[in-house]
């Protein structure tokens, strides 16, 4: 009976005139394009130097400024006035303001001070760049301190030493997560339209006068998209390697394993929210709320680390947190399935719930 | 002769709305029992409850011997079932419609096989095989929607108009399947608007605002209503409607 059912899935896939194209283009554009788009590393700062002082020593700064790869200087202006109006015109993100008498201060005092003015509409961006000045600011005075205090202290010198991604390419981190979520999109959309759409077409109705039992017939919604969730996550593995030369530390299969999971939890997902629906209107308006929240609460784009307790206590409730997890954990760290276990574990308890859930939400009677 | 269908004050509410009211009835093996009504009288509402579709508020009900609220599952492996609305796939050529009901019933491949090819020898449809059903003309869907219900054999069959919107030359041809089914000892059980089709029954019940107004021959009916034809009948019972259609 099964395979009749599933037979039949795959003829329609195939004969829609969309959905065979979608999958197999979605993995692609959506790989190629949104790494792009969820990048974290600002580069081109837009530099707008005061400086009030024309000193040799404000020259220096300006050269260290311009050695700088993040930061470009497009602007130098005498008054500040003119370097905030730059900023209110978004023509440049920074203000680097050196003051007169900089140079005298400096050699006379010991002290002197610089302004750093950071437009920080977006924040993470204003206190990257003003980290990124801070720290080139401090290094002149670093060398300017072991040449002039010859009996100086001590000084002190920090070394990071990067583990797992070592040139902090955010790709690294990025990639493996947004095949998670196109996984996502994928087989947690398809089966749930899929079942609203057989309801409106009054297709149901028969499938619902028939023997057919309420497992038998959620299986055959669920193991189509199940492999089409192993076509999809191939392209995804075949498009990091090629476009971004990122493959899995750890094992293939680990990752593969993984997937065949998280696939049936979510399409598990998509199927308990279809029993509700009644309309595609209904469907489609319901699959956007779930499937919102459980990406933005499941850390692809933001650290789940840095969500209070209680947002974390929510996110916990997303399968795509696991994948996520694993998935970085697999490509980056190289994490076997023995440490993976927790996650393990968290995903197939998933696929149970939900997957219980879409045979007894399943009403063959109303 | 056994009673398949046996039906004891059964009554279906929505609500405050009674849309089947303590109906009672039996229909025969091998009988064509024609379940007629205006829209809204309650004739779909009671279908739908025999096949399983959906519970009654009280009442008793048994189809092919099993009772309707604790073996439907059963019931559903010995009925076909012909919706109002069209509900073979239209996306699936006409043999994989036919393959895949009757894989859903548990027939074998190759029967399964032979059968279609003879089906579709009887329907004329030997060139229409690779069509798929969204191309076929609607008289053409209706019979082979109704070739499906039937081709796994079942002890009875529901139809719930199923001739709605076909022209009078394939009603007609729809009707002679109808007969060749009950023929075969399959038990129809048919909702109609077309009252000429009424006539075609061997039993008729009318409905008029969720309660079976009356029930019999369809000869016997003309005789007690004192009408030349089923329509009178239905216009001297639909009279009494308070209800609006819906």
């Amino acid at each position: 009976m099964l395979r009749y059912l599933i037979e039949k899935e795959f003829k329609q896939i195939k004969r829609d005139f969309i959905l065979p194209k979608l999958i197999l283009l979605f993995p692609f554009i959506a790989l190629i394009l949104l790494p792009y788009a969820a990048n974290f590393e600002f580069k081109d700062i837009r530099v707008v130097v005061v400086d009030n002082d024309k000193s040799s020593y404000s020259n220096q700064v300006l050269n260290k400024l311009r050695a700088n790869t993040s930061i470009n200087i497009n602007y130098i202006e005498d008054s500040y006035t003119k370097a905030m109006e730059l900023i209110q015109e978004d023509r440049a993100d920074m203000i680097i303001n050196i003051p007169s008498g900089f140079e005298k201060d400096y050699i006379v005092n010991k002290k002197s001070n610089i302004l750093i003015a950071v437009n920080t509409v977006n924040g993470m961006k204003g206190s990257i760049s003003a980290m990124y000045a801070q720290n080139i600011i401090s290094d002149f005075s670093l060398e300017k301190n072991s040449s002039i205090q010859v009996l100086n202290s001590p000084k002190m010198e920090i070394q990071p030493l990067y583990s797992f991604n070592k040139t902090l390419n955010y790709k690294f981190f990025m990639v493996p997560a947004l095949m998670v979520m196109i996984l996502t999109l994928i087989c947690g959309f398809l089966p749930a339209f899929n079942i609203v759409g057989e309801k409106e077409k009054g297709n149901m109705e028969q499938i619902n006068v028939s023997p057919i039992t309420k497992p038998v017939f959620i299986l055959s919604k669920l193991i189509p998209y199940w492999i089409i969730g192993a076509i999809v996550i191939s392209i995804g593995f075949l498009v990091a390697w090629l476009f971004y030369g990122i493959t899995p530390q750890g094992s293939i299969f680990t990752v593969y394993i993984f997937s065949f999971i998280f696939t049936l939890a979510i399409s598990g997902l998509g199927l308990v929210l279809s029993n509700y629906a009644q309309t595609y209107q209904q469907a489609v308006f319901m699959m956007f709320f779930f499937i919102m929240i459980l990406i933005l609460m499941s850390g692809l784009y933001t650290p789940f680390t840095s969500m209070p307790p209680w947002a974390q206590t929510i996110g916990s409730f997303s399968p795509l947190k696991y994948f996520i997890d694993v998935m970085r954990c697999v490509y980056l760290k190289g994490s076997n399935i023995v440490e993976l276990l927790p996650q393990l574990y968290a995903l197939l308890g998933f696929v149970v719930v939900v997957n219980t859930w879409a045979i007894l939400s399943y009403r063959k009677k109303n | 002769m056994d009673d398949v269908i046996v039906v004891r004050d059964l009554t279906k509410r929505f609500g405050h709305f009674v849309a089947v009211d303590n109906i009672s009835f039996n229909v025969k093996k091998g009988e064509i029992f024609g379940f007629l009504g205006a829209n809204g009288a309650g004739k779909t509402t009671a279908m739908r409850i025999l096949c399983g579709l959906s519970r009654p508020t009280s009442g008793e009900a048994s189809v092919g011997g099993f009772d309707i609220r604790h073996e439907s599952e059963k019931i559903k492996k010995n009925i076909g079932y012909m919706s109002q609305k069209f509900s073979l796939y239209q996306d699936l050529k006409v043999w994989e419609n036919i393959k895949l009901f009757a894989g859903i019933y548990g027939m074998k491949r190759n029967e399964i096989a032979s059968k279609t090819d003879i089906l579709l020898k009887e329907l004329g449809f030997e060139k229409e095989k690779n069509t798929l059903v969204k191309d076929l003309p609607l008289g053409w869907k209706q019979k082979l929607a109704f070739s499906v219900a039937i081709f796994h054999n079942p002890k009875i069959v529901f139809l719930d108009e199923p001739t709605g919107g076909v022209d009078p030359i394939t009603r007609r041809q729809f009707w002679e399947m109808i007969y060749d089914a009950s023929q075969k000892g399959i038990t129809v059980f048919v909702t109609t608007h077309y009252m000429d089709e009424a006539e075609y029954c061997d039993r008729v019940s009318i409905m008029v605002d969720g309660r079976i107004e009356a029930m019999n021959s369809p000869k016997e009916l003309k005789r007690e209503f004192n009408a030349e034809n089923i329509d009178e009948v239905f216009r001297l019972l639909a009279k009494k409607s308070t209800r609006k259609e819906i």
